[in-house]
């Protein structure tokens, strides 16, 4: 797979209360190198739902362009919301969604702790757990590139740690390239290869930062804290940002 | 005591409670028409026997089908044609701002017009009288179906589209199960209004069917016979309703 470059000048929504565009992206210039894990990090609402559409090829409507290889990636998408198919099955949520396996997908429910879950309805289970099946329905997918928004926002701090050491661990066991996106620093520097800062109205990178912590310690608190407060030193800028 | 809190619990019982009330109302029915003793309301069990002497003769089949034939005809073919153009009209909202004032209209004419109209222009002919029921039902089918495609799930669309789902997948897996409470509510809507337009179809121009039937029962004044031809009617009704579309609501329901 090779790299994706993305330039983007300029993405505008109309206001239909009184008819004027409103500027969300303009003049944003990003590349995912392979197997590479980006975070997003910015203000809720300054457009980064927004980029990530515009990546799944969701939205069309904008001038910029946007190189992702000689094929077209295979995207799994983590949306905010899980986005079930409320009257489907756990196991056909993911199996329609993907042509995967059955042996995958039970190895897939069964890393995301959902075995028991396979033929339940989303409605009978709680939003950690329909987080996590919209989690295996994207891994199921096999993706070339993965799209992530705030996909731990609203779950209780010891879940989402939990989601997202299974998250690490199977990007570990399949690298690919991931954008994701947050306004939490910490969780930002827990995941990432590298950050990218963004300042809204409209949305431009204004600092990228790469992490140099060792995949093996980044369950260590305190060195993520450390990397955090030299941060705010070296860049005091980016303290509007969060 | 003990025998009184039993019996208390069993009328709780909705499996208990719908025969019973049902027998009340058998036994309203007979009191007072044993008490006017008029042939203008004839006790039960009189319109049970011509109901049955009815079956027996064969006449209640013959008219009964012919009613349920126009029923599924034009039934299928407004059901078929309204969820299209429903739908259409959900997604395209040109089209639904210029063909909203016709679907205005259409609504607000009288059956009876539809019908006379239908009957003076194509004749006394089986299809004047299923193309004027299927008039009648066509633009509440089409305005359900609106509202239904108006309320789809933008949302699940997108994530069917990010993960490539085919269109026969989109419509069979996300569309569908969300129209289907709109179809269920069309449906029901749509069979009661249709039993009703076609009595009076069938009353004006036709002669077999169950309008037929009470128009000629009515010239009588032979009121059993039209009791025992309702009947049989609410009962084929409730046949529908048990059968088909009460099992196609549990199935759809089974994920709530």
């Amino acid at each position: 797979m090779n790299n994706i470059s993305i330039h983007i000048e300029d993405k505008s929504y109309l206001n239909s209360a009184d008819n004027s565009a409103k500027q969300v992206i303009k003049d944003l210039s990003l590349s995912i190198k392979n197997n590479e894990f980006i975070c997003l990090v910015g203000h809720s609402g300054c457009g980064k739902t927004s980029l990530l559409n515009i990546l799944a090829g969701l939205d069309t409507d904008f001038s910029g362009e946007i190189s992702l290889g000689h094929t077209q990636p295979k995207v799994g998408y983590i949306f905010q919301t899980p986005r079930l198919l409320p009257w489907r099955s756990v196991a056909e949520n993911i199996s329609l969604a993907t042509s995967c396996e059955p042996e995958s997908l039970d190895f897939l429910l069964e890393s995301m702790g959902l075995t028991q879950e396979k033929q339940h309805f989303p409605a009978h289970l709680s939003l950690g757990m329909s987080r996590r099946v919209s989690i295996a329905r994207a891994f199921a997918n096999d993706p070339d590139l993965l799209l992530m928004d705030e996909p731990f926002v609203s779950l209780d701090s010891p879940t989402a740690r939990q989601v997202r050491q299974l998250l690490v661990n199977l990007w570990l066991k399949r690298p690919h390239k991931v954008l994701f996106v947050t306004h939490d620093l910490r969780e930002a520097i827990t995941l990432a290869d590298r950050l990218i800062f963004l300042d809204s109205k409209p949305m431009t990178v204004i600092k990228e930062i790469a992490v140099n912590i060792p995949r093996e310690q980044r369950n260590n608190e305190t060195k993520i804290e450390q990397f955090k407060q030299q941060l705010f030193i070296d860049y005091p800028e980016i303290h509007t940002l969060l | 005591m003990n025998f009184s809190l039993t019996a208390k619990s069993l009328l709780k019982k909705p499996s208990i409670q719908a025969p019973l009330s049902l027998c009340l109302l058998l036994l309203l029915w007979h009191g007072l028409a044993s008490f006017l003793n008029t042939s203008s309301l004839p006790a039960p069990l009189l319109v049970l026997n011509i109901l049955l002497d009815e079956i027996i003769s064969g006449q209640l089949i013959q008219h009964l089908t012919a009613t349920f034939t126009r029923l599924i005809i034009s039934f299928s073919i407004a059901m078929f044609f309204g969820c299209i153009m429903g739908i259409s009209l959900g997604l395209n909202k040109q089209l639904d701002n210029f063909f909203d004032t016709w679907l205005v209209i259409f609504l607000n004419i009288p059956a009876l017009v539809t019908i006379i109209l239908c009957y003076v222009w194509f004749g006394l002919t089986e299809m004047a009288a299923i193309l004027a029921v299927i008039i009648n039902k066509l633009p509440n089918v089409i305005v359900t179906l609106r509202e239904g495609t108006r309320a789809l799930d933008t949302e699940l669309l997108a994530m069917a589209k990010c993960y490539r789902f085919s269109k026969i997948k989109t419509l069979q897996h996300v569309v569908w199960p969300q129209l289907h409470p709109f179809i269920m509510a069309a449906t029901r809507s749509g069979l009661a209004l249709i039993w009703k337009i076609i009595l009076v179809v069938e009353m004006m121009g036709r002669s077999d069917g169950m309008g037929y039937q009470l128009h000629l029962y009515f010239q009588l004044f032979d009121v059993a016979s039209i009791l025992a031809y309702t009947i049989a009617f609410i009962v084929l009704i409730q046949c529908i309703e048990f059968l088909i579309l009460k099992p196609l609501d549990k199935h759809a329901a089974r994920w709530r």
